[in-house]
Formats: C-alpha cells, structure tokens, sequence
C-alpha cells in the first residue's frame, strides 16, 4: 500500500470511528458481557478494518462488520488465554459468544445503546464514577480529556472508572433498560448526570474553559439521543433538554469578551441563539402539555418565557412566578423560593421581593449562598438603601471564590458611590 | 448470584417494626425459594469484639465500629442480578425505618478449588 493509499484508509476508519465507535460498543459489552473486554475487541475490530476495508473495500454496513470482527476477536483472546483457563470454561465462554447472534440489527443495537446509558447512570455507582463512565463510555471521551475538564489528576479519573467497572462485574449490575415500572425512577439518574455534566461545563470560567464548553455539548448531545432511543416520549428527557438548549442560547450574552458575567436583565439579546431558543421552548411546550411534566420541564418553562421576551421589562413576569410555584409543589428548595422571590420583585416591585428574601434568609438555609445576599443587595440598591446594599454586597463578596463573579459584585459596590 | 442484604438500624427504633411483620416477610421470601438463610440478630449491647495480635488473643465489649444505625440481623439471598437483589432488599421491612447494605458474595471456595485443579492438572501433564 501506498503512504497515499494508507493515508485514505486511515481516515475512512477513523470516520467510522467517530460515527460508530459507541455504538459497536454497546453491542460488544452485551454481547460479551464485559467492559474492558469489550473495548479490547472494539479496538482489534477497528485494527482489522484499517488492514482489510483498502484491500477488499468497505462493507456494506460497516457496523455490523465491525462488531462480528469484535466478536471473533474476542474469542480468539479467550482461546489465547485458555492454557490459564480450565478448557470447559473456555468452551463455554465461545459458545455463548458464538451463539448470540440475535439483536445485531439496527433495533437492537439502539437498543444497545440505550442499556449502555442505564448501566452508566445505574445509581449503586457513586454520582461522580456514573458521571466519569458516562462521558469515557457513551461520549468517547479519553480518560485524559475527562480529567482535564473536571479538574481532577488523569490517574485519579481512571482509577475512578476502573473502580466503577469492577462493581458493574462484581455486584453484577444487569446490561440492560429498567423495566417499564422501574424507568421513571432511574431516568431521574440518568438525567441528573446529564444535567451535572452541563452545569460543569456551563459555570466554567477557568483557564480549562474550553473543554468545559465541550461538556455541555456533550450534556445537549446526550439528551438528543436520550429523547431519541426513549421507548415513550419522557416529558422530563424533553424538559432537560429544552433547558439545557434555552441556558445555551445565551451562552455568548453572558460573559463580556474578558470573562466578567453579565446579568440577563443587561445582555445583548441580539447575542441570544435564535434557533436553540426555537428548539427549546417548542420542547418545553410539549413537555408541559403531556402533564407528566416534573422539574426539568418547569424549570425549562421558566427558560422559554424568558427567552421569549424582547426586554427585561416586557417579560411575562405573573406567569413566572406562577411557574415558580408550581415548581415549589414539585422541588421545594430554599433556593428556587429565592429566585421566586427575584420574580416576585419584577412583578410587585423591590420591596415585596425584599421580605420574600429576607423571610429566607432569617430560615438560615441560604445564609452562605452568595446569591441570596447578591440579590439582596440589588434589590436594596433599587429600593435606594445603599448603606444595605453595600454590606450585602460585601457578604456576598465574602462567599464568592469565581474571579468572574467577584469581579462582577465589585463592579456593582463601585457603582454604589456614583 | 448470592448477595447479602445486612439489616442496619437503629435499636431505638425497633418497636416501629413488630416482629409479625419482619417473621411474615421471612415467610413469604423463604417460601419463594429466594432467601437461602436469614436471622434477626440480639441487641449490639451483646456484642463481643475478637482480635487476635501477635498471636495474643483480645476480646473486648461492643461492637468493632459505634455507628448510629447498627447490624440487625441478614437476609442471604438468590438473584439474578443486581436489580433483582434490589427489589427483595426494599420489600425487606426495616428497608422503611434502617437501611439495607446488599453485597454480593464473593465465591472464594470455588476460585480456591479452580486454582487447586489448576495446580493439580499442570503437575499431571508434567
């Protein structure tokens, strides 16, 4: 073969690696019923195709190809290590590989997929193994890139993901989609580390930003294919990812070009993606008209009347309050009764906000919480109480450890003295 | 698959459990062939502590860890899988006022008897 010719290959290939690489995944781990196993032949399977697709041409559906060549890897590896292996074992171990050959057509490996997010997000793994398994194996992500975007040394991510793999083994946590009378519970876990994941790569303000942006197109990516594979349509799948669509759109309105915050109130809305905000509030629609709607879809109903309003002023303030007790009913937490409270400001005027926010703040929950106190502030400043404003500010000051966030209150107690 | 669902609790919450419950859901998940042995454990006030040091024997009072909530009593169980072991575990009655540690079994007696055979068959063909 020529350099040229290699060339041509090895792009073919990796094409197909980026677009099917989790797939055969998924299908391998059934079929073999283990991880590393299971990555092991998916990599011997792409090796293969690299030597025989220039040579005999590309299959007619890659897919399937790849995931017999990693079946027939694999029981090559098993024979390969039979001399250590008693032989009834190794005989066993092919012959169940060998005889699982239903489920490979394209339902089925959706399906695959599918069962891939479950055992991932399965909730007797710890929240941060579900969330570094979730990215290395339904994402792609290499270990390194998980470690740089969380922050955490490469070696402690991986021993993270080793750890969560041999639970999967030794506690025997089942490949597969929860039954219908089990889904709803354990969709609530596969949702919260998709949402985690966004949140992580939304806050990011770091020098790592970059790959922190990453995560929330990961976090949007995997909502999609969630919505997709779902059996039913989930209005809470649908919820997560109008919200995480709408927190998106405003992604670039948020942050001056040196990093400092700016409040939704003072964006440019002309910054405001156009399209994801379409996307969003029709799936919000949709979610809250099920009436199986949750959380998710309440929050994100909050999102689109927002994103809908030409200005501040002209926001539909009554209906967001309205949201944010319904919300209350279903999620009660001090801090969604605080950005109630900010609603409420919008709606009757600073001073009724005020004794909302104070009345919190007095319950102690939110006596650290740095944006109980920013709001506070602001909401003294509007009312004229400058000298309140003032050690509010500086409370919330005290509490604020983000350069871009400090750097936003200090700007607001300068502008005090004005 | 063997698991083990450990029953923790606290003591002082024991009369919210009568034991009719706790013998009828013995009952039942014994008659379903799923439970493989179970008992109720007496109060962690009689526990005894055994340590052996430099072959020098150390029996203290109590349990080896003070925790609020203690071990109860065991439920060794069959399941196919781990969501299995979690659907019997949450039937379990304290499961509403304790809580129950599921731990699969480790077969160490047959990885033992492999390597044995192992052994055995490696010094046959020699």
């Amino acid at each position: 073969m020529s350099d040229e010719q290699s060339g041509q290959a090895q792009a073919m290939v990796d094409a197909v690696y980026r677009s099917e690489s989790r797939r055969v995944l998924a299908t391998l781990i059934r079929l073999l019923g283990d991880f590393d196993v299971a990555e092991e032949a998916m990599h011997d399977a792409f090796r293969a195709a690299l030597e025989q697709w220039p040579r005999d041409g590309v299959p007619s559906n890659p897919r399937t190809w790849l995931v017999s060549a990693g079946r027939f890897k694999a029981i090559d590896a098993i024979r390969r290590h039979s001399r250590l292996t008693p032989l009834e074992e190794v005989a066993d171990a092919v012959e169940s590989i060998a005889a699982q050959t239903q489920g490979t057509d394209d339902d089925g490996i959706e399906d695959d997929r599918l069962r891939l997010i479950f055992t991932c997000c399965h909730p007797a793994l710890s929240p941060d193994a579900q969330v570094a398994l979730t990215l290395r194996e339904v994402c792609g992500l290499t270990t390194e890139e998980i470690a740089s975007a969380y922050l955490t040394p490469a070696p402690t991510l991986a021993q993270r993901i080793v750890r969560a793999k041999a639970k999967i083994r030794e506690a025997r946590i089942p490949y597969q989609v929860p039954a219908p009378s089990e889904l709803l519970e354990r969709l609530d876990s596969v949702l919260r580390v998709i949402y985690l994941v966004f949140n992580e790569g939304y806050s990011a303000s770091s020098g790592a930003s970059q790959t922190r942006h990453d995560l929330s197109g990961e976090a949007i990516r995997l909502a999609r294919l969630l919505v997709v594979l779902l059996p039913e349509p989930e209005p809470e799948a649908e919820g997560l990812l109008a919200l995480m669509l709408l927190h998106e759109s405003r992604r670039e309105a948020r942050n001056l070009p040196n990093g400092d915050l700016v409040l939704l109130d003072d964006q440019d809305r002309s910054l405001w993606k156009r399209e994801l905000i379409a996307e969003g509030c029709a799936l919000a629609e949709r979610a809250l008209s099920s009436r199986r709607f949750g959380a998710y879809a309440l929050q994100a109903a909050i999102a689109a009347v927002l994103a809908e309003a030409p200005s501040a002023a002209e926001t539909d303030w009554p209906q967001i309050v309205g949201l944010y007790d319904v919300l209350l009913r279903f999620a009660a937490s001090p801090v969604v009764a605080l950005n109630r409270a900010v609603a409420v400001a919008m709606r009757d005027g600073p001073e009724f906000g005020l004794t909302l926010i104070d009345a919190l703040l007095d319950q102690g929950e939110l006596a650290d919480y740095r944006w109980a106190h920013a709001a506070r502030a602001d909401l003294c400043r509007r009312l004229g109480r400058k000298e309140d404003a003032r050690s509010a500010y500086l409370r919330a000051l005290e509490l604020t450890r983000q350069l871009p966030e400090r750097r936003f209150l200090e700007r607001r107690l300068a502008e005090l003295d004005r | 698959m063997k698991y083990l669902c450990l029953v923790y609790l606290d003591e002082n919450r024991l009369d919210e459990l009568p034991d009719e419950e706790c013998v009828a859901y013995d009952r039942s998940i014994r008659a379903s062939g799923q439970c493989i042995a179970s008992e109720a454990l007496q109060s962690v006030q009689s526990a005894t502590t055994v340590r052996v040091r430099s072959g020098k024997l150390a029996v203290t009072d109590g349990p080896f860890a003070e925790t609020k909530e203690q071990l109860a009593g065991f439920y060794m169980i069959e399941a196919v899988d781990l969501n299995e072991a979690i659907q019997v575990a949450a039937k379990i009655p304290p499961a509403r006022v304790g809580s129950i540690e599921v731990r699969p079994i480790r077969p160490i007696r047959e990885s033992v008897a492999a390597a044995e055979a192992r052994q055995q068959g490696h010094k046959q063909s020699l």
